[in-house]
């Protein structure tokens, strides 16, 4: 089903009266409060619409970029609501108020958040939805409505029945419930069951929507010229020899650059190559940036406390003076382009005091925030037509707005409508990385081996600083997202003396959120130095961690089972060896046994990832394993090969060729186990990326006695 | 200029220089072929010329005058490709960008060689990237398809 019959399909549902539709929101604790739904006209505030040609129609407040949500979010409906799974139709929502993230407060999607952010509100959805469905069959039946029932898109009275469709207009007539009584789970038929995708008939025929597939006449293509260095300006430049290309019309100067406003894609190209010669930037302190050098700061600051005091309890300095024996380590991580699949690229359209977007993105209400403000309209007229993402990971969802509120320039400059579309190379070179990261941690053990001492010194930028979420998730100079995984560390939690802290410098390179977010640097120093203790105790890795572990039961499941089904407890095959690592993030924890060899070049192999995950009501368990293997995919990119250096402010790498990512031969077999639990739901599209580096390389240090600290792994060759 | 794609002529305006996927994107209008790098590293681009998988990224327009073009949306009518068919029974899409690419990719292949190893799988679909990992449930897809392909024979 391409996007274009859908969008058919819902106009029309609009056109033949609309029926039924439900449209209200929950309060975050309250139950289903419903909001009255709009008499006539169906509101756009909607999350189901049932047709009268029997389709239900699921309105996802999250964007589907891989993750899910398109099939997830619609089980959560269609179990509440008792239809046929055969005729549901999901669109992504427009931008509004009622589609705010019910733990945010603002349209998003991030931070493995959608299911269970969203599992009260669609499911509610649901049942509403039925409920108003049986009530009008109950008038049309005169009877009670009690004593009717539904069935896969049914209400069933004895013999008699009518489907959804056949009900829809009445049903929009009917008071909407109070209150509704959601299904024990007891009596799912479709939650827990592992589901096909329901977008994957248009992802295999090429006819999903991309931002980057938008057509409509009169939108024209636009590439912009950036700053070669983080922070630099335009100073002066000379279109003459771009505007001489066939097929570009505008050279249009802009914030971030200049945009070479052209027909197509290629006119654009060679235009804005034709321009790059010609312009003169005023670089700014940017210029003297060397990722090298940086880390080498970074080395020298960790010697001594942050200003950021995360963590404190007792004296670490005096524990670890007197400690039976301390370990010291330090581990890095290099700046990390997202490089989703598909390059960046908005679409926008400026008429009649309104502003039209067509993008893939993970954060619409900041999108229209801040292209109300370029464009110079009101919040509400800015459309945003949210397209399948091409991968997010993160990029797309920047603070600033940054591909969004560039694109709106752009329109506004050249008076036209404008698709802007970044190369990889602008991708790549583009900034908003994951940012180098460098922790020192100095642990005292006891005679016994366990650790009595704690001091660990982070260093890196901070993602949320000067952002709006700063003020929330900055606290006395420690940004939440740098110490995630170190401060709510089991292992550290029970150390009697401990010190984190935090140095946030800043630098030019713009930084953010990358899948996983603060995770990706501390499980791997987290994991690796627990991995280092052992050995120094002289004990096995996981009976180590499972004794560090004993209060933490999940934990405990989770370690156990994934060694139980690695095979633990058995010698692995000749020349390979195993690693593992657990970590806890987004709320679900996940361990990992990582089985490795070395060949004749130095370089690692990874065979084998056995993952067991606990990520408490498992929705759809096929969706959860393929987020699993794709994040651990995803982790092994940044572990076996990716790295973004820069020299003289410039960033070295620029495409796939340098800057290298997994590949289909380096991809290991990913046995993912999911471990059904009460606990409160939790994430699943991050939490296997995190653990994945320190698994690997404490599987390398077990075959080589060479212990790799920084990413991405790197074996010296002798 | 004129070319043959998915089964149909077309006369072309275009500069000899512009990569074969911008002329099926921009030109033609056809945007199941994704543009991922463009310069031949990640697939996402992947058509069959003459039936041979190649990199329309790199390819100039004027290389191809004359020759069979097929893009993911010749490939089936509908979907119904052996390949196409075993990628929504693996469950394999993520994201989804990419897919197209491996498809053309894997059809490719298994046309040419219907029982392909583990080994054949691995390089013939080294090229294309995926983002989002779907990679263990393409091998699947392609010794899935393959089977399929040689059931039907
Ligand atoms: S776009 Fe052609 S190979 Fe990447
Ligand atoms: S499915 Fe997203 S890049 Fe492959």
């Amino acid at each position: 089903m391409t996007a274009l019959t859908r969008r058919q399909l819902l106009q029309r549902s609009l056109l033949s009266g609309a029926g039924l539709f439900v449209a209200f929101h929950v309060p975050r604790k309250a139950r289903a409060v419903p909001e009255p739904a709009g008499k006539q006209v169906p509101h756009p505030n909607a999350f189901v619409r049932v047709a009268p040609d029997d389709t239900v129609t699921v309105l996802l407040a999250h964007s589907e970029m891989g993750q899910g949500v398109w099939t997830g979010l619609a089980m959560l409906i269609a179990e509440e609501l008792d239809c046929d799974w055969s005729k549901i139709h999901v669109e992504h929502a427009p931008a509004a108020p009622v589609y705010a993230h019910p733990a945010f407060g603002m349209q998003m999607t991030g931070g493995s958040t959608s299911t269970w952010s969203e599992f009260d509100r669609y499911r509610t959805a649901g049942a509403m939805a039925r409920a108003m469905l049986v009530d009008a069959a109950a008038a049309r039946w005169k009877t009670d409505p009690k004593k009717l029932r539904t069935e896969s898109g049914y209400v069933v009275h004895g013999k008699q029945r009518l489907s959804y469709g056949q009900l829809a207009l009445a049903a929009q007539a009917q008071q909407p419930p109070k209150k509704v009584t959601l299904k024990d789970r007891k009596r799912w038929k479709l939650l827990g069951k592992p589901t096909r995708r329901l977008d994957s008939p248009e992802k295999v025929t090429g006819k999903a929507q991309f931002g980057m597939d938008v057509r409509f006449p009169g939108l024209r293509t636009a590439l912009v010229a950036r700053s070669p260095v983080f922070g630099g300006k335009v100073k002066s430049f000379d279109a003459a020899e771009a505007k001489s290309v066939a097929g570009v019309e505008q050279v249009v100067q802009i914030p971030t650059g200049l945009a070479v406003v052209a027909r197509d894609f290629w006119s654009a190209k060679r235009g804005r190559d034709a321009l790059q010669i010609h312009v003169d930037w005023d670089l700014g302190p940017g210029a003297t940036l060397d990722s090298a050098a940086l880390l080498q700061d970074y080395r020298d600051k960790a010697k001594s406390k942050g200003p950021g005091i995360a963590a404190q309890k007792g004296d670490a300095e005096a524990a670890l003076a007197t400690a039976a024996k301390r370990v010291v380590a330090e581990y890095d991580v290099p700046y990390l382009a997202h490089a989703p699949m598909e390059p960046l690229n908005c679409a926008v359209k400026l008429e009649g005091g309104r502003c039209e977007i067509w993008t893939g993105t993970q954060f619409q209400t900041m999108d229209q925030m801040s292209a109300a403000k370029i464009a110079g309209v009101p919040q509400e007229n800015v459309v945003i037509h949210t397209q399948f993402l091409g991968g997010g990971f993160g990029r797309r969802a920047t603070p600033s707005s940054d591909f969004v509120s560039e694109a709106v320039h752009v329109a506004k400059a050249a008076g036209v409508p404008v698709k802007t579309v970044w190369t990889r190379e602008d991708d790549i070179q583009g900034g908003y990385y994951r940012p180098l990261f460098l922790h020192r941690i100095e642990v005292g053990l006891d005679g016994k081996g366990a650790p009595v001492a704690w001091k660990h010194t982070i260093v890196g930028q901070s993602i949320l600083a000067g952002t709006p979420f700063e003020q929330f998730m900055v606290k006395n100079g420690v940004d939440a997202t740098s110490v995630e995984g170190v401060t709510d560390s089991p292992y550290v939690e029970e150390v009697p003396a401990r010190l984190i802290t935090v140095h946030s410098p800043r630098t030019p390179v713009p930084v953010l959120w990358w899948r996983s977010v603060g995770n990706t640097h501390t499980a791997f120093a987290m994991e690796s130095i627990v991995d280092e203790l052992a050995y120094a105790a002289g004990r096995d890795p996981l009976e180590f961690r499972a004794a560090l572990l004993a209060h933490k039961p999940r934990h405990l499941r989770a370690l156990k089972t994934a060694a139980d089904k690695a095979g633990w407890a058995k010698a692995p095959p000749a020349g390979r060896a195993r690693g593992l690592a657990v970590h806890e993030s987004f709320g679900s924890i996940i361990a990992q046994v990582a089985e490795v060899s070395v060949d004749d070049d130095k370089r690692i192999q990874v065979h084998k990832v056995t993952c067991a995950v606990d990520c408490g009501t498992a929705i759809n368990p096929l969706g959860i394993e393929a987020q699993v293997q794709g994040a651990v995919a995803f982790g092994l990119s940044a572990v076996l090969h990716s790295e973004l250096t820069l020299k003289d402010g410039r960033v070295e790498q620029s495409n796939f060729h340098d800057y290298r990512v997994l590949r289909l031969p380096d991809m290991p077999e990913v046995q993912v186990q999911v471990l059904e639990s009460d606990a409160k739901m939790g994430g699943i599209g991050e939490p296997a990326t995190a653990p994945i580096s320190a698994a690997v390389a404490n599987a390398v240090y077990a075959l080589t006695k060479q212990r790799l600290r920084s990413l991405p792994l790197r074996l010296a060759v002798a | 200029m004129r070319l043959n794609v998915n089964g149909t002529a077309r006369e072309v305006d275009a500069p000899g220089d512009m990569p074969l996927l911008w002329v099926i994107r921009d030109v033609l209008g056809l945007t199941g072929t994704k543009f991922g790098c463009g310069m031949a590293q990640c697939g996402a681009c992947t058509v069959h010329l003459d039936g041979q998988a190649v990199r329309s990224c790199v390819l100039p327009v004027s290389a191809v005058a004359g020759r069979m073009v097929t893009t993911i949306e010749g490939l089936s009518p509908d979907g119904s490709h052996p390949v196409q068919k075993a990628w929504v029974e693996a469950d394999v899409v993520q994201c989804g960008y990419c897919q197209p690419g491996q498809i053309m990719s894997a059809a490719a292949l298994i046309a040419h060689n219907p029982s392909p190893s583990d080994d054949d799988i691995d390089l013939a679909l080294a090229g294309n990237i995926c983002r989002c990992g779907t990679y263990q449930r393409v091998r699947e897809a392609v010794r899935k398809a393959a089977a399929q392909r040689r059931a039907e024979r």
